[in-house]
């Protein structure tokens, strides 16, 4: 059935982000929010063109070694640290694989420690990690980096507050509607319920689906471990009796 | 019990982080590659229509300068034409404008900047049943140590008032004196581009309009 068929489902904007399941703004346990929360309400509106469209990044904008961060910051050897892949889907919320996704990530390198001028934990650097990369999905939503596990650091927030262990990813779909940015945190991690920045998050189901699990049977024998993190994206409504999106 | 519907819940957002920067502008966390940053042309140089700079600071609820954000910028063409496949029209798109660009606010002044071609009208929701078009703007989403959820507003134009009183979506923000704050103003310094000023306030009585859509 071709999208032209007066059959198929119209597809209508996004299904509208659950804020109850995201981390509020303002969520005071995390300091940094307490200034930078909007106080007045979000103006809501159905999604226009403007956030129904969004930029493509191609296979071909990437280099061969963006998504290997074991190799893609080395000088003279391997960095120090567990090797890991990290590996899983993309997918919008109707389950549908969202292929062509930019994924960005960033971390600390095994000891805590992330290579920024403004950074100045004392855990050392590691001459042979940069902890920067970058991938885009296939066409069955499927990712796959290389990487060092990123190890545990204190925080500027309580006395005495440690971040659990934790990648950063940046992902883009079709639509600048479903930009999103969040956190993959590791299996068992001890710090993940101290966590404010995590915890901040009131269901204890949407906490769990940041958190990646061991996945023995990816992990290649004598080289790496991996973990498996997937991941959402919004969907679009599927409204069979909506007027087509003038331009859309 | 019904039926269950089978939706997957989206993946819970985090904030971006101080060191944002290694992943969105590596060369901005000092680091020496793994590539350049991205989203640094918008427009390339035979883009068409009219060339402009759009710059601004971000003040927190203390008026505080935000340094440790990354702002990202999504405009049609100047002909008002996505380049993206999502737009039916995305053939006549510029190909010489990307759309999409990325900067972050300066460590020591707090200042983001874009070059880019000033956007044309697009074709807006429908409103009452007919078709309505939405004034020349651009959207800005905003990520930053802090911000747990990313933040998303509409940057329009002080030249286009007309366009703007007709616009759909500024005509959803019910106090009218807020709307103020999503209007860039115009400048233009002597030897080069207008620039649209666009400063944001992330909370307070002058709070910037965010929008959930």
């Amino acid at each position: 059935m071709s999208a032209d068929d007066p059959r198929a489902p119209i597809a209508g904007g996004y299904i509208a982000r659950d804020r109850a399941w995201h981390p509020p703004a303002y969520a005071p346990a995390y300091k940094s929010s307490q200034l930078r929360a909007p106080q007045r309400p979000l103006i809501a509106h159905d999604a226009t063109l403007s956030e129904m469209t969004g930029p493509v990044f191609g296979q071909d904008a990437l280099g061969p070694l963006d998504h290997d961060l074991i190799r893609n910051a080395a000088r003279d050897g391997d960095p120090i640290g567990p090797r890991i892949l990290v590996h899983g889907r993309v997918a919008d919320e109707i389950g549908r694989p969202v292929a062509g996704a930019l994924i960005e990530i960033w971390q600390a390198n095994a000891g805590g420690r992330y290579r920024h001028v403004t950074e100045k934990y004392i855990a050392p650097l590691d001459p042979n990690f940069g902890g920067c990369g970058r991938t885009v999905t296939d066409a069955d939503g499927r990712y796959c980096f290389r990487t060092i596990q990123p190890g545990a650091y204190p925080w500027p927030n309580g006395p005495n507050d440690w971040r659990p262990a934790h990648i950063h990813f940046s992902l883009f779909g079709r639509a600048f509607a479903q930009r999103l940015v969040t956190q993959m945190y590791f299996e068992g991690d001890p710090l993940i319920p101290h966590c404010p920045i995590l915890n901040a998050i009131a269901d204890p189901a949407a906490v769990e689906r940041l958190v990646a699990p061991l996945d023995r049977n990816a992990a290649m024998p004598m080289d790496a471990l991996a973990y498996r993190f997937d991941m959402v994206l919004r969907g679009r409504r599927q409204t069979p009796f909506e007027n087509r999106l003038d331009g859309a | 019990m019904p039926q269950d519907l089978c939706y997957l819940k989206e993946t819970p957002s985090q904030t971006a982080g101080p060191y944002v920067h290694i992943g969105l502008a590596p060369s901005r966390a000092g680091l020496d590659g793994p590539f350049p940053d991205p989203g640094r042309v918008i427009a390339g140089p035979q883009a068409k229509g009219e060339r402009i700079a759009i710059e601004g600071v971000i003040r927190d609820a203390q008026g505080g300068l935000v340094r440790d954000a990354v702002v990202e910028l999504w405009q049609a063409d100047a002909g008002g034409v996505y380049n993206s496949p999502e737009d039916a029209r995305a053939a006549q798109a510029d190909p010489q404008v990307a759309g999409w660009g990325r900067s972050a606010t300066d460590f020591e002044t707090g200042l983001y900047r874009f070059e880019t071609v000033k956007p044309g009208p697009t074709p807006g929701p429908r409103v009452g049943g007919k078709p309505s078009r939405m004034a020349p703007h651009a959207l800005i989403w905003i990520i930053a140590r802090g911000i747990n959820v990313g933040l998303l507003t509409r940057l329009y134009f002080s030249d286009e008032a007309a366009a703007n009183a007709d616009d759909p979506i500024l005509a959803r923000i019910e106090h009218a004196d807020r709307r103020e704050t999503l209007i860039a103003a115009r400048a233009e310094p002597e030897g080069g581009p207008p620039v649209y000023r666009f400063d944001i306030r992330l909370s307070g009585l002058d709070e910037t309009v965010f929008f959930d859509a």
